[in-house]
């Protein structure tokens, strides 16, 4: 174990951890440019920028995943060259991945033990393993496969496995990016008790609330640059926002007074088996929005969410018609094509493959989407002109950077895309819009744009349901939350009347009840 | 007595082959490649491995060329499915055809010739215990080493680190790869692994079960050694199963055809595939939850630098 020393004596110390003029070069693209990071012991250090500022190149660089074009990195004072993540964790680097680098059909004993070096007969390593769970408070069963664990215990097993090093410097990215409130406050609990032990973290994340609550500096990047390093404590989110985006960010406006209409999509009773033998069966489903109203879904991913969304768009078609109404018609048996054309618009997660097709071009992506209804297709002919306009409105009324006039969809970027996606269902003029994660992995400018268009949406009568894993997101612009948890869906909750804490305690699952089925004669 | 044990020493030497190359492709499988090639790399095992044998007259040095064979021709599939990232299936297919046209090309100074097959065990004593004597001490010397070698594969991929690090390649390469594993060398040894048991299986059709080489001697073993993989949802021990019901059916329903029973010989002869897909369909939907499969099979991958 490290020696404790107090916090004074280690501001003028060496750092653990500097790079020196890093640069990462893909061809003619600067991934990263010349940064300079000190990371001292005892120190939480916040990486922030935006998607694509070069976060995870810096990291990956650090970590040995990729080699560096050009610059130093230096361990305690000393140049190290790291040829592979082994070098690394030699060094006592440690890393926690944003994306989990686990193997959902080995245990969580195998898991850990292919994260170490393997010097240590595996008896031993699960008996150390069951000791560093318990230490830190993060229990696991080192017996089960990770495919039967949540989310949440996934991170602790790759704490865990970061931990078992007894790393000097832990790199975490976005580690609270899919926990509920009071699972992150575990893990800061966690991170303090790192710190205290003389460890450095280098902590990747999005939320500045987060950040300076916990952070005693950051570094911002900005296109692959340093922009600054200061302390978060002495700064607002709002001041390190500019920092990271570089300018004002839009500020998100509700209209003064929506008028709230006839209920426009109607969910009865809905109860659905999941097709994959890893999904969320949705259980006793029931909710209304009506027009003009947003409703923002809040949970933990995984917990029936992307079936909810197979549900209501059609991919997944209930058998029971009545169980989804869709403007006054039922529709849980109509195919997708159907339900767009009462007024329906859909938007799922994932832009690339789902949303989009990726090779192909915007204005062939409008017609699969836009075929049911206009004069896209005359007579079984498609009508090129129209689905090129409808690339120009989108492209002008939502600010879409793209390099030509009708690129494919895998050339712009994932804000560019989302703006595009989000677009091309808004200028339909649905009556319904099914959105889910609206501006998940979306830059600060391009999701103030969506959140605005979707409150425009709304303000023209139309029922919007957001499903998110974004509370400050819904805060913002849902008018009622509800929140979904192993299938089942709490009675949604008007935005002013609740609380993060509630919520965060639905999403861990407290006390949601399956609602009444409304028709009690239903079995 | 004597017909049983005819039967069953004809049942171990027609499943010997298909253990072989499924225990091959079950360990290629597992890091997450799929070579479709396994007929192609068998049956050029097969000619190579004849043709070795009798110009050599030694078996060992026979069935060790088949094995080089083997390598060789997984060799070509890992160039182009591991080094270019081309499509497996395409690969593997394109391999199966090529090794056809290729043992024929092999072969064809072979076709014809005849060499003394590999000798059996004998031991005596034991060997002369009636019944199970000659079944458990009287085979050849690949009976043995391909259940030596199932059980060495089980041992390497559940109590070895070296076979947890493949399983890990094949359930996420991404992972691994993020982790500091080579996935593409891990992936190589395990093709040519691969390759080998196949060439070894193809080996022992001239070798052993039959002492001649005709062209497509293989008969879609290979196909059948691929089937058995899946169906066996790629543990070693439901292997061993499905290739001795294979085996034992396929001798039993000829015996039955030769016995005249009134049933069409075409439904007779569609038995063993019947059979083995049933129950090893009943062995794995006993298995609760998780997925079967390597869930990187067939995926290429690609590392970033």
């Amino acid at each position: 174990m490290l020696a404790t020393t107090s916090a004074a004596q280690h501001t003028d110390a060496t750092p653990l951890l500097q790079t020196i003029g890093l640069t990462k070069r893909y061809g003619s693209f600067l991934a990263n440019d010349k940064i300079d990071l000190d990371i001292r012991p005892q120190e939480i250090h916040a990486l922030l920028g935006e998607n694509g500022a070069g976060k995870s190149t810096l990291v990956k660089m650090i970590y040995g995943l990729i080699q560096p074009s050009e610059g130093d990195i230096r361990w305690q004072g000393r140049t190290i060259v790291l040829s592979g993540p082994s070098d690394a964790r030699a060094h006592g680097i440690g890393m926690v991945f944003q994306h989990f680098s686990l193997f959902d059909n080995l245990t969580v004993a195998e898991n850990v033990a292919l994260g170490l070096d393997g010097k240590e007969p595996f008896k031993d390593m699960s008996a150390r393993l069951e000791q560093v769970s318990r230490t830190y408070g993060l229990p696991l069963d080192p017996r089960r496969e990770v495919w039967q664990l949540s989310v949440g215990e996934r991170q602790r097993i790759e704490i865990v496995r970061a931990l078992m090093q007894n790393p000097q410097f832990l790199i975490l990215d976005e580690p609270t990016a899919v926990l509920t409130p009071q699972e992150a406050d575990q893990l800061f609990v966690v991170l303090d008790r790192l710190r205290a032990e003389g460890r450095a973290i280098l902590y990747i994340s999005h939320k500045l609330e987060e950040v300076k609550r916990l952070c005693d500096t950051a570094t911002i990047l900005r296109g692959g640059r340093k922009v600054e390093t200061c302390n978060p404590k002495a700064e607002t989110a709002a001041s390190l926002a500019r920092m990271m985006v570089g300018g004002e960010i839009m500020e998100v406006k509700a209209a003064a007074s929506r008028q709230i209409t006839l209920p426009r999509l109607l969910v009865n009773d809905l109860s659905l088996a999941p097709d994959d033998p890893h999904g969320v069966r949705l259980e006793h489903i029931s909710f209304e929005l009506r027009g003009g109203e947003i409703l923002g879904i809040a949970g933990v991913a995984g917990n029936g969410q992307d079936e909810l969304f197979a549900a209501l768009s059609g991919e997944r078609p209930a058998k029971d018609p009545g169980t989804i109404v869709i403007d006054g018609q039922a529709a849980g048996h109509l195919s997708i094509t159907r339900r767009r054309k009462l007024g329906a618009a859909f938007i799922p997660e994932e832009r690339l493959g789902h949303g989009t097709a990726p090779r192909m071009r915007l204005s062939e992506n409008a017609l699969l989407t836009g075929h049911a209804i206009g004069n896209m297709v005359l007579h079984g002919f498609v009508n090129t002109a129209a689905t090129l306009k409808t690339v120009d409105r989108t492209t002008e009324t939502f600010d879409v950077r793209k390099a030509k006039r009708d690129p494919e969809a895998a050339s712009l970027s994932g804000g560019n895309l989302q703006k595009f996606i989000v677009g091309r269902e808004i200028l339909r003029d649905p009556v319904v819009l099914v959105v889910n994660q609206p501006t998940w992995g979306v830059d600060a400018g391009a999701a103030a744009v969506i959140r605005q268009a979707l409150l425009d949406l709304a303000a023209r009568g139309a029922a919007v349901l957001v499903t998110s894993q974004d509370l400050d997101e819904l805060a913002e612009i849902a008018d009622r939350i509800a929140v979904m948890f192993h299938g089942r869906l709490s009675a949604p909750v008007p935005t002013a009347e609740t609380s993060r804490e509630r919520l965060g305690l639905l999403m861990g699952g407290s006390s949601i009840e399956a609602p009444e089925a409304p028709h009690a004669a239903r079995a | 007595m004597e017909l049983v044990e005819a039967i069953i020493l004809s049942v171990l030497a027609a499943s010997t082959p298909l253990l072989l190359a499924a225990t091959g492709e079950l360990v290629t499988e597992r890091s997450g490649v799929l070579n479709l090639g396994v007929e192609g790399m068998m049956i050029v095992g097969a000619a190579c491995g004849f043709g070795a044998a009798w110009l050599s007259g030694s078996i060992i040095f026979g069935a060790f060329c088949g094995v080089v064979a083997g390598i060789l021709m997984s060799l070509i599939f890992a160039l182009m499915a591991l080094g270019l990232a081309v499509n497996q299936v395409a690969t593997g297919l394109a391999l199966t055809i090529l090794g056809i046209g290729l043992s024929g090309l092999i072969g064809a100074g072979f076709v014809g010739e005849r060499i003394t097959p590999a000798p059996h065990l004998y031991i005596p004593g034991l060997t002369d215990i009636p019944l199970a004597g000659r079944i458990l001490f009287g085979e050849d010397a690949f009976v043995y080493l391909s259940i030596a070698l199932v059980v060495g594969v089980w041992w390497f991929l559940y109590r070895t680190r070296a076979g947890l690090i493949l399983r890990a390649c094949g359930d996420n390469h991404v992972s691994a790869h993020a982790l500091g594993y080579p996935v593409l060398r891990i992936r190589l040894y395990a093709v040519m692994f691969g390759g080998a048991c196949a060439g070894l299986a193809g080996a022992y059709l001239p070798l052993a079960y039959t002492p001649f080489f005709i062209p497509g001697m293989t008969a879609g073993r290979g196909w059948i050694a691929l089937a058995l993989t899946v169906f066996a949802s790629w543990r070693p021990a439901r292997l061993v199963v499905g290739a001795y019901l294979f085996g034992a059916v396929t001798i039993l329903q000829l015996h039955a055809q030769g016995a005249g029973i009134g049933i069409p010989s075409q439904f007779m002869s569609s038995l063993p595939y019947l059979a083995t897909i049933i129950v090893l369909v009943l062995l794995s939907r006993a298995r609760t939850g998780g997925s079967t499969a390597p869930a990187a099979l067939g995926t290429v991958f690609v590392p970033d630098r």
